[in-house]
C-alpha cells in the first residue's frame, strides 16, 4: 500500500529534474517565436500567444550582419566536417595500434593522451596564434582546422579503442587464414564492426569544432570566415537587447547540436568516464 | 611495467592476455599508427607549451608582431604580475569560483544520478534524454541565454522574484542589474556553469551504480541501513574511482572557465576576470597587446592545472586504464 506514494513522488522529482534541466532551451526556443511585445511584457508567459517568424526572417535574410547566416552556418559546416575526417583517421589509427598492439611506450602514450586532454586551450591560444601568424594561416579555416583538429583527436582516440578491443581477433585471424592481406583484412573486418563506435566519435568530434568559441575568436578577422558562435556572440555584443533575433540565431545554433548529441548520448558517457566505469 | 599491473576490474571484451601474438607484420607497425598522432599533438600542444615557458620571460609586443625578435626581461613579467594586487583579485575569483562550482556541480549532479538510478527504465531514459539537453547546448549559447533569463527587461528571473513575497526576497527586483556587480555576475555564472556541468556527473554516477550488484543494496536495507548511511558506506566506496575522476575533470573545466565569462561579462568588465579571462585579455584585449605578460598569467594556471592532472593520471594508471 505505501509503495504508490513513492513512486509518485519518484516520478514527480523526476519530472521536476526534466523541466528545470530543459527549460534554459525551452525559453530560448519560445522567445525566438515571441513577438517583441510578448518578449518585453510585463507578465511573461511561457508560449508565445501569437507565434510570428519574424526574428528568424530577420537572421536568415541577412537583416544581423553584413554577411549572410548560411556563410556562418557554412564555415561551421566545413570546419566540423573536416575535422570530423581527419580526426576520425587519426584517431583510428592510433586507437587500433592501442588496442591491437603492444609495443614499446605504448603506456607512455596513454598516459600522453591524458594529460593533454587537460591542457587548457585559454592558455594555449596565445603562442598559436604567434604560431599561425608565422605560417601566415592567421584569419583563414585552415590554420583554425588544424587546431581543431589537434584538440579532437586524443579524446576520440580514448574513445575508439574500446570499440577497436571488442572486435574479435578471431574474425581477424579467420581473414589472414582465407588469404587476406592487412589492408583488405582491414576494410573487410575492422571497419564494418567498428563504424558505430567511428560513428560516435564523429559526432563528438564534430560538436568539439561546432561549439568552439576562442580559437575561432581569436584568430578570426573577416567577417565572411565567422563561424556561427562567434557571429552570435558579435550579434549579442552588438545588439543588447534584441532578444528575439538573438534567440533566433541562437536555436539555430543549438538545435542540430542537441539532435547530435541525444543519438550518441550513452556511447559518449562511456566514452568520456574512460573506463572508471567498467559495465 | 605497467603492462603487467592487475586491473582492478576488466572491462569485457579488452583482451587482458599481455603478450601480443606473434604476427608477420612488420615490428614498426603500432609506431606508423600513433606518428601522424604525436606528430600533431607535439606539434599543436607540446611545442605551445614550451613557448608559453620562452614567452612569460619574454616581451612580445607590437613590434614583435611586426617580426621583430622577441626581448628578454628575466622575471619582469612575473614580477609585474606577483606584485599587482589585482592578479590576486583574478586568482581569488578563480579559486572561489570553481570550490563552489565544482561543489554544487558534484552534489547536484550525484543527487540526479541517484534519482536516475531510482526511476523505472522509461522514465530514467526520459530525464536522462532532457538532462543531455543541457549537457549538448554550445557554452555561447549558455551564457547568451542566462544573461537573458537574467536580464534587466523581461528577464524571467527578476520577474519571479518580484513576484515573490518582499519579507522573503526584499523588494525591487524588476531592474536589478545581475552583470553590475563581480558578485551577482558570478551568481550567474556558477547557475549556468552547473546547469551544464551536472548531467555529466549525474549520468557518470548512473552508470557507475548500475555496476554495484543489487545484492548489497538489498542487505543494507535488510540491515536497517537508512539511504544517508547506504550512501556513504557503500554507494560512496563503490563509486570512489568514478567521484575521484569526476572532481578532477570538473576542478580542470571550471578553474578555465572563459567562454561563458567572457559573453557574460566582457572584456571591458575588469573587475569580474578570472584568470583566463585576464591572460586572455593581457594577450589580445588592447591595441597593444601583451603576450608575454598574457602567457606568464597562462603558465601560473597550466601549473595548477598540471597538479590537478598530475594526481588524475595517477588514478587511471592504478586503476590500470592505461594497461
Amino acid at each position: 500500500m505505501r509503495r504508490l506514494p513513492r513512486k509518485l513522488l519518484l516520478n514527480g522529482t523526476g519530472l521536476l529534474v526534466f523541466l528545470v534541466a530543459v527549460f534554459p532551451v525551452f525559453w530560448m526556443a519560445s522567445t525566438a517565436f515571441k513577438p517583441n511585445t510578448e518578449i518585453f511584457s510585463t507578465t511573461p508567459k511561457p508560449l508565445p500567444s501569437h507565434p510570428t517568424l519574424e526574428h528568424f526572417d530577420l537572421v536568415l535574410n541577412g537583416g544581423i550582419a553584413e554577411v549572410s547566416f548560411w556563410e556562418y552556418f557554412r564555415n561551421s559546416a566545413i570546419l566540423a566536417l573536416v575535422t570530423v575526417l581527419a580526426s576520425g583517421l587519426l584517431s583510428l589509427m592510433a586507437a587500433i595500434a592501442v588496442a591491437r598492439f603492444r609495443f614499446r611506450f605504448r603506456t607512455t602514450f596513454l598516459i600522453m593522451l591524458l594529460v593533454v586532454q587537460m591542457v587548457p586551450c585559454e592558455a594555449l591560444v596565445i603562442p598559436l596564434f604567434l604560431d599561425l601568424k608565422q605560417l601566415d594561416l592567421l584569419n583563414s579555416l585552415a590554420g583554425l582546422v588544424i587546431v581543431y583538429i589537434g584538440f579532437a583527436v586524443p579524446f576520440a582516440i580514448w574513445m575508439l579503442r574500446g570499440f577497436v578491443a571488442a572486435v574479435p581477433r578471431e574474425l581477424e585471424e579467420a581473414a589472414a587464414i582465407d588469404g587476406a592481406g592487412p589492408i583488405r583484412t582491414f576494410f573487410r573486418v575492422m571497419l564494418p564492426l567498428v563504424a558505430p563506435g567511428l560513428v560516435a566519435t564523429s559526432i563528438f568530434s564534430f560538436i568539439t569544432a561546432w561549439n568552439e568559441f576562442i580559437f575561432a575568436f581569436t584568430f578570426l578577422d573577416d567577417q565572411t570566415k565567422y563561424t556561427l558562435p562567434i557571429m552570435l556572440q558579435f550579434f549579442f555584443g552588438r545588439s543588447g537587447n534584441a532578444w528575439g533575433p538573438i534567440m533566433a540565431a541562437s536555436t539555430l545554433l543549438t538545435i542540430p547540436v542537441i539532435a547530435f548529441f541525444l543519438i550518441v548520448q550513452r556511447r559518449m558517457v562511456s566514452g568520456l568516464t574512460a573506463g572508471a566505469v567498467k559495465g | 611495467m605497467l603492462d603487467t599491473a592487475p586491473a582492478v576490474r576488466r572491462a569485457p571484451g579488452r583482451r587482458t592476455s599481455g603478450r601480443a601474438r606473434p604476427r608477420r607484420r612488420p615490428r614498426f607497425g603500432p609506431y606508423l599508427l600513433i606518428a601522424p598522432t604525436v606528430v600533431v599533438i607535439a606539434v599543436l600542444m607540446f611545442w605551445p607549451m614550451v613557448q608559453i615557458g620562452i614567452m612569460s620571460f619574454q616581451k612580445v609586443g607590437n613590434r614583435q608582431l611586426r617580426g621583430e625578435p622577441a626581448e628578454t626581461v628575466g622575471t619582469e613579467n612575473f614580477d609585474k604580475i606577483f606584485n599587482d594586487p589585482f592578479f590576486w583579485q583574478t586568482l581569488r575569483h578563480t579559486v572561489l569560483f570553481a570550490v563552489v562550482a565544482v561543489s554544487l556541480t558534484l552534489v547536484v549532479g550525484t543527487l540526479v544520478g541517484l534519482l536516475l538510478n531510482k526511476l523505472g527504465k522509461r522514465m530514467s531514459s526520459f530525464v536522462a534524454g532532457g538532462v543531455m539537453v543541457a549537457w549538448a547546448t554550445p557554452p555561447v549559447t549558455a551564457a547568451i541565454i542566462f544573461s537573458w533569463l537574467f536580464g534587466t527587461t523581461g528577464g524571467l528571473v527578476n520577474w519571479c522574484l518580484d513576484l515573490l513575497p518582499d519579507f522573503l526576497v526584499g523588494g525591487g527586483w524588476s531592474d536589478y542589474n545581475w552583470f553590475a556587480t563581480p558578485l551577482s555576475t558570478y551568481t550567474v555564472l556558477t547557475v549556468c556553469v552547473v546547469w551544464q556541468a551536472c548531467p555529466f556527473v549525474a549520468v557518470s554516477v548512473l552508470a557507475g551504480l548500475k555496476s554495484v550488484p543489487g545484492e548489497l543494496y538489498e542487505a543494507a536495507r535488510v540491515d536497517g541501513s537508512g539511504p544517508w548511511r547506504t550512501f556513504w558506506s557503500l554507494t560512496y566506496p563503490m563509486l570512489k574511482p568514478i567521484f575521484l575522476v569526476l572532481v578532477v575533470m570538473s576542478i580542470i573545466w571550471d578553474f578555465k572557465v572563459f567562454t561563458q565569462l567572457f559573453i557574460m561579462a566582457g572584456m571591458a568588465n575588469r573587475d569580474a576576470f578570472n584568470l583566463s579571462l585576464y591572460g586572455y585579455s593581457e594577450a589580445f584585449g588592447s591595441l597593444n597587446p601583451k603576450l608575454g605578460m598574457g602567457s606568464a598569467i597562462a603558465l601560473v594556471l597550466t601549473l595548477i592545472l598540471l597538479v590537478v592532472t598530475a594526481l588524475y593520471v595517477r588514478v587511471m594508471v592504478r586503476q590500470g586504464e592505461t594497461r
